[in-house]
């Protein structure tokens, strides 16, 4: 199934407040065929157990995981960073997971698994910032276009908390705002995306 | 974009060679160290001490030996709790004890064992337990300098609210302030919790076997090492183990692909509790 020619390979997601609601409106979206990895940093407290992958199991035709440390990348599957871990990319396109200092007072933290994804993957790599209150995802993302990777955040109009798409439009030129509804349908065009 | 890959290739090679001279000025080996994570903390240093390249942090590195003694504790895994993950303690009390009970006499090895937080807690368990008469604790870093501060036992006062909090949820039969003075910046905590802890020298990337050990605590230090070194400690932690004796990892490592299962049996599947099998 997995459309391994295309011109992406995986997706990095970074969101906080208001993460759940958003990303119902993207994930779900995707289709069984979707071919590309998706690796997921949601803020979440310490202690908060499997219940981001168990939800999004239900609603995914996707299939829907905590990462694990060093496991190899698989297309068409969801990552989730567990709780209280950062996740971490490695150049061979391997999970990896660290219990570090917080970044940006998160762990997981998006920056984290940004600016490691995007070594990994440079032009390969798409980039999301979507709602939330802090500046986690800044950095990373501009590391991403730095690299070559395409980078998207949610418009700010549309984000429930507006801090962490607006730091991500100050901290670079982004590709692309989109409204939270228009980022599920853009990702499936960009999926069977060919290299130019 | 090739040129953007070919600068990432350039500096990874660097990055290898930074590490080469490391281990063979120092013999402190960070070779088989997972790549993302040493590079982050690698980064930092380099960016704050202004260097422009790894090739520059190299003659540093070789050159200054107290520029190296940070990079050291750059890449040292500094950041635990007492009483971490308090289900997982929990799970110790209950499961582990039992059989401890047994022995006239066991010991425990805490393998990278940081600043000491999860040793003092174990001190504590088996203190409560009325277990320490009979216990000898080993506790081993390849950081001396973290090491020293885990022989002190003082910890930021701040800490002490999450401590607490752990210590109660992992079913601490005491008040925890019963562990420890404080003064207004630090705990300090009783220096009779290591009357039976022995802290040495231990490199898990190139030291080999350490006793006959009853338990081995490694919690959250396989997950900096590549799949080549994990395979190694587990290895080496074998081979330290007393039939019967437990292994306990972190929360998020997992023996299940190395060649070391076969010996060992899961008796603790979310708080990743194994146990030697007695053949």
């Amino acid at each position: 199934m997995a459309k391994k020619s295309g011109k992406y390979q995986a997706v990095v997601i970074g969101v906080s407040a208001g993460g759940i609601a958003a990303l119902e409106k993207i994930l779900p979206v995707l289709p069984e065929d979707f071919g590309l990895a998706l690796l997921v940093v949601q803020h979440i407290s310490a202690d908060g157990g499997n219940y981001l992958v168990e939800h999004f199991s239900a609603s995914c035709a996707l299939e829907v995981v905590e990462a694990a440390d060093k496991e190899r990348i698989q297309q068409g599957t969801v990552y989730f960073a567990p709780p209280n871990y950062h996740l971490l990319v490695e150049r061979a396109k391997t999970t990896a997971l660290t219990v570090d200092a917080k970044v940006n007072y998160a762990r997981p933290s998006a920056d984290v698994l940004f600016e490691t994804a995007a070594e990994a993957y440079c032009d390969a790599l798409i980039g999301i910032v979507l709602t939330g209150a802090n500046n986690d995802g800044a950095a990373g993302l501009a590391r991403i276009k730095q690299l070559g990777g395409l980078t998207i955040v949610q418009s700010p109009k549309s984000a429930e908390a507006t801090v962490m798409p607006m730091a991500a439009l100050k901290a670079l030129t982004v590709d692309h705002v989109l409204d939270l509804e228009e980022i599920g349908p853009f990702l499936v065009t960009l999926a069977t995306k060919r290299e130019e | 974009m090739v040129k953007k890959k070919q600068l990432l290739e350039n500096e990874q090679l660097e990055l290898e060679l930074l590490l080469e001279g490391i281990y063979r000025r120092y013999g402190y080996d960070f070779r088989d160290y997972a790549k993302a994570h040493t590079k982050r903390r690698l980064e930092y240093r380099r960016t704050i001490s202004g260097l422009n390249n790894y090739a520059e942090m190299l003659h540093q590195a070789i050159y200054d030996e107290d520029f190296f003694t940070s990079l050291l504790l750059d890449l040292s895994i500094n950041v635990t709790e007492m009483f971490r993950d308090p289900w997982f303690y929990k799970e110790v009390r209950e499961l582990v004890v039992p059989h401890l009970k047994t022995y006239p006499f066991f010991k425990v090895w805490h393998a990278g064992c940081s600043a000491g937080q999860e040793v003092y807690s174990m001190a504590i368990l088996l203190e409560e337990e009325e277990l320490k008469e009979r216990t000898q604790i080993y506790a081993t870093d390849f950081n001396e300098r973290i090491l020293s501060q885990a022989k002190k036992g003082i910890y930021p006062l701040d800490s002490i609210r999450q401590y607490t909090a752990n210590y109660l949820k992992s079913g601490g039969l005491q008040s925890f302030s019963d562990y420890y003075t404080a003064d207004d910046r630090h705990v300090i905590l009783k220096s009779s919790l290591r009357e039976r802890v022995l802290f040495s020298s231990h490199n898990l990337a190139t030291d080999g076997v350490f006793g006959e050990m009853n338990v081995i605590f490694c919690r959250n230090v396989l997950i900096y090492f590549n799949k080549e070194l994990q395979e190694r400690v587990l290895q080496l932690f074998c081979e330290s183990l007393c039939p019967g004796g437990f292994l306990c990892l972190g929360t998020k490592e997992s023996m299940k692909f190395s060649t070391v299962m076969e010996h060992f049996e899961e008796v603790a599947a979310r708080e990743k509790i194994y146990r030697k099998k007695r053949r």
